[in-house]
C-alpha cells in the first residue's frame, strides 16, 4: 500500500517533469514555425546561474502558492492586520524574530563565527529579559545588529552546492539545498522544545504549538510584501527565481 | 607637479561645482544624463509629504477572453488616489512598458493628491496588462489607437467612479511615451468632448516614438559584442556591482548603494547608458511576447501552440530580450498594420508615430505644456528645437536632469503642480 503511493508520486512527478520538457522543444510536429527561435541567440552568455530542471512541476507550485494566498492566507493577514493594533503586531514579528535567534546561534556556531554567535546570544538574553520575551527588540537600539544565519548557509559554509532550483508549497522560491536546511532547522527547533517541554505533560502543549506555528505563518506572510504575479510581467517567474538567487549571495556577502 | 597638472587638477575640482552652480540656479545636483535617469532624485531633495497617500488599485473588468498562460489576469488593473471633497481630477498615463503602480506613477500620484487633486493612474499602452484587456489590436505602439483606447478605458473607469468623487475639472498628463499619447488622447477629446481637459501636462515626452527608441537601443552599440552580447554585459555589470556591495559595508541594496556606486565611478558613462538600454529591453521583451501571444502572431511563439501554465518561457524571455524594438517594429508592427491597411507604407506608418502628424493642433491649443531637460537622451538632436518651435513659451527645458531623473526634485514637481492649477500659461 504504502510503496504503491510512493511508485504514484515519483510517477506523477516524473509525467510533470517530461511535459516541462516536452515544450521546451522549439517547434514541435504540426507546429508553424515562428520567426524566431532562441537558436539564434544561442552566442550570448547566460544570465541565469540556478539550475531548474523541474521547471514544470515549478510553475506549478508557483501558481499553487498563488492561490494559497489569494483565498487563504491574504484574507488571513488582512483580517489579522484589522483586528490586531500595529504595536502588537510588531510585537508578535519580534516575539518570533527572538525565537529564530536560537537558529541563527546553532548556525553561527556550527560555522565557527564567534563574533556573530556572541551578538546573536547578547540579542537574545537582552530580547528574552529586557525586551519582556521577546515582544521588544532593545537589542537592536543598543547597537546589536540581528544576524540572519540558517542552516542553508551552515551547508554553503561546508561547501554544499544549492542544487536545482525549487519552490516550496507556501514556503516560494528555494533551492534543494535550502529546502533541506528548512527541514535540518524546524527540526532543530522542535527537539529544542521537547527537550525543554514546558508545559511537562499538561496537553496544552500541543494545541498551544498549532496556534504558536499558524501564527509564525501568518507574521511571515505579514512582513513580507511580495506578491505572486503582481507585476504582470509574462516572465515574473525568471526574475524572481533571478532575484532569489542574487539575494542569497548577496546575504552570504554579509 | 608642474603647472599644466595644477591647471587640470583646478579644472578637474571645479568640474562638479560646474554641475551644481551653473548660472542657471536650477539645484538639481546630477550633472551626468545617464546617472540622473537612473539614480533620479535624492530623498533629500525631494518635496516633505506629511503622510502616505491613500494609493489603491482596482481593477477594470474585461470581457476580454485569455490565453491559459494568462490565467491570473482579472482586467485592466489601474490606481487611484481619491480626496474625500471636490477637487479636479488627473488622468495619467505611464511610461513605457510601466503599471499604473509604478515607482514614478506613485511619486507623482503622492505629490499631486497633496497639492489637492484626485488621480486616476493607467498602465502605459505598452504593459502587458493593458495589451491584453484594453487594446482594440493587441498590437501596441500606433499612437492614435492607443490613444483611442486609453479615452474609452478612462470614460469606463470615469463611470465607475462617478459615484465616489466629486471633481470640479478634468486634467491628464502623462510622462516619456504616456506623454506623446496624452498629446493624442486630448486632440481625441476635443473631438469627444467627455472630458474637456483644462490642462495638459506632457512630461520628458518622445516627439517621434521611433527616433527615440533607436536612440536608446542605440546606447547597446558600445558595449563590447554589440547588442547580442546583452548577456555578458548585464553579467559583467552584476559582477562589478556584487564586488563593489561585498567590499563596501552597505546594509542592503538601495539608495544609498546606488549613490556610492555613482560616486565611486563604478560604471562607465558607455555602461551607464546600456544599462538604460537594458532595463527597457526587459519592458519591451514583455511587450513583445504579450502581444505575440494574443494576436497568435507566430513572432515567438508558434502560431497553433496553446501554452499551458506550467511550460517553460525560458526560450521566449531569452529570445525577445535579443530582440529590439526596432525589429519589433519593422518585423511585426509594420507588417501587421500593412495587412490592415494595405498600401499603407512605412513612411506613412513612421509619420503617424510622431507629434508631427498632430503638429497643427498642438501649435494651437494653448492648454497643452511641455517639461522637458536639455540633456534628455530619448530626444535626437533637432527634436529638442522642434519643441521649442511648436510650443514657443508653452516649453519648459531644465538644464539637466537626464529622461525624468529630475521629476521628483522639489523645484519640478512646484512648478508641475502650478502649471496643472493655472488656467493660463
Amino acid at each position: 500500500m504504502h510503496s504503491n503511493a510512493i511508485k504514484l508520486i515519483i510517477i506523477t512527478v516524473l509525467l510533470l517533469i517530461l511535459s516541462g520538457c516536452a515544450a521546451r522543444m522549439a517547434v514541435l510536429p504540426g507546429e508553424v514555425p515562428p520567426m524566431h527561435t532562441v537558436q539564434e541567440f544561442s552566442d550570448d552568455e547566460n544570465v541565469s546561474r540556478t539550475r531548474d530542471p523541474w521547471e514544470g512541476l515549478n510553475r506549478n507550485m508557483y501558481k499553487f502558492n498563488y492561490e494559497v494566498d489569494r483565498f487563504v492566507l491574504l484574507p488571513v493577514v488582512s483580517g489579522y492586520e484589522k483586528a490586531v493594533p500595529r504595536p502588537l503586531r510588531t510585537g508578535v514579528s519580534n516575539f518570533f524574530a527572538n525565537l529564530r535567534e536560537v537558529r541563527t546561534l546553532f548556525n553561527c556556531t556550527l560555522q565557527a563565527k564567534g563574533k556573530k554567535s556572541l551578538v546573536t546570544l547578547g540579542r537574545f538574553v537582552t530580547n528574552t529579559t529586557i525586551g519582556i520575551g521577546g515582544l521588544f527588540d532593545p537589542a537592536t537600539s543598543f547597537g546589536l545588529r540581528r544576524e540572519n544565519e540558517d542552516f542553508d548557509r551552515t551547508l554553503e559554509a561546508w561547501g554544499v552546492g544549492t542544487g536545482p532550483y525549487l519552490v516550496l508549497p507556501i514556503l516560494g522560491p528555494n533551492t534543494v539545498r535550502s529546502a533541506g536546511g528548512f527541514a535540518v532547522d524546524g527540526a532543530v527547533r522542535w527537539a529544542i522544545m521537547n527537550s525543554i517541554d514546558p508545559f511537562g505533560g499538561t496537553g496544552a502543549r500541543t494545541e498551544l504549538e498549532t496556534g504558536t506555528t499558524g501564527l509564525e505563518t501568518v507574521d511571515l506572510r505579514y512582513r513580507e510584501s511580495f506578491r505572486y504575479y503582481d507585476s504582470d510581467y509574462p516572465f515574473e517567474y525568471y526574475m524572481v527565481r533571478y532575484l532569489s538567487s542574487q539575494q542569497r549571495e548577496l546575504k552570504t556577502l554579509r | 607637479m608642474t603647472i599644466f597638472g595644477r591647471i587640470l587638477l583646478g579644472l578637474f575640482l571645479l568640474l562638479p561645482a560646474c554641475a551644481w552652480g551653473d548660472g542657471t540656479g536650477y539645484g538639481y545636483p546630477i550633472g551626468d544624463s545617464f546617472a540622473s535617469s537612473i539614480l533620479g532624485t535624492p530623498r533629500s531633495l525631494r518635496p516633505n509629504l506629511p503622510r502616505k497617500a491613500p494609493v489603491t488599485t482596482l481593477v477594470l473588468e474585461t470581457d476580454q477572453e485569455k490565453p491559459e498562460i494568462f490565467f491570473c489576469d482579472r482586467g485592466l488593473r489601474y490606481t487611484v488616489a481619491f480626496q474625500h471633497h471636490r477637487a479636479p481630477l488627473v488622468f495619467l498615463i505611464a511610461g513605457t512598458g510601466a503599471s499604473s503602480k509604478a515607482p514614478k506613477v506613485v511619486a507623482l500620484m503622492e505629490n499631486l493628491y497633496h497639492a489637492g487633486f484626485h488621480v486616476i493612474a493607467l498602465p502605459s499602452p505598452t504593459f502587458p496588462n493593458f495589451i491584453i484587456n484594453a487594446s482594440t489590436t493587441h498590437v501596441p505602439g500606433n499612437l492614435s489607437d492607443d490613444a483611442a483606447d486609453l479615452y474609452r478605458v478612462m470614460e469606463q473607469i470615469w463611470s465607475q467612479s462617478k459615484g465616489r468623487i466629486e471633481v470640479s475639472d478634468f486634467l491628464l498628463a502623462g510622462y516619456s511615451l504616456g506623454g506623446t499619447e496624452a498629446a493624442f488622447v486630448a486632440k481625441l477629446d476635443e473631438e469627444r468632448k467627455i472630458f474637456d481637459f483644462r490642462r495638459v501636462l506632457m512630461l520628458n515626452p518622445a516627439v517621434s516614438l521611433y527616433s527615440s527608441v533607436s536612440q536608446i537601443e542605440g546606447l547597446l552599440d558600445r558595449i563590447p559584442g554589440g547588442p547580442r552580447r546583452i548577456g555578458a554585459f548585464y553579467n559583467r555589470v552584476m559582477a562589478k556591482c556584487t564586488d563593489f556591495y561585498r567590499k563596501g559595508d552597505f546594509v542592503a541594496v538601495d539608495d544609498d548603494f546606488l549613490y556610492a556606486a555613482y560616486q565611486g565611478h563604478l560604471l562607465s558613462q558607455d555602461e551607464a547608458g546600456a544599462v538604460i538600454a537594458v532595463s527597457f529591453r526587459i519592458s519591451s521583451s514583455g511587450m513583445i511576447f504579450a502581444s505575440d501571444v494574443m494576436t497568435h502572431g507566430g513572432y515567438l511563439v508558434p502560431k497553433n501552440r496553446e501554452l499551458k501554465n506550467s511550460d517553460s518561457l525560458d526560450d521566449y524571455f531569452w529570445a525577445s530580450l535579443h530582440l529590439s524594438f526596432l525589429d519589433y517594429f519593422n518585423e511585426y508592427f509594420v507588417p501587421y498594420f500593412q495587412s490592415r491597411h494595405p498600401g499603407l507604407t512605412e513612411e506613412e506608418l513612421l509619420e503617424a508615430l510622431s507629434l508631427k502628424s498632430i503638429e497643427g493642433y498642438l501649435d494651437s491649443s494653448a492648454k497643452i505644456e511641455v517639461i522637458t531637460n536639455e540633456d534628455d537622451f530619448i530626444l535626437p538632436p533637432g527634436e529638442l528645437d522642434y519643441l521649442r518651435r511648436v510650443f514657443g513659451p508653452r516649453l519648459k527645458v531644465y538644464p539637466r536632469g537626464g529622461h525624468l531623473g529630475n521629476l521628483e526634485y522639489r523645484e519640478n514637481i512646484a512648478f508641475l503642480i502650478d502649471r496643472l492649477r493655472s488656467s493660463t500659461w
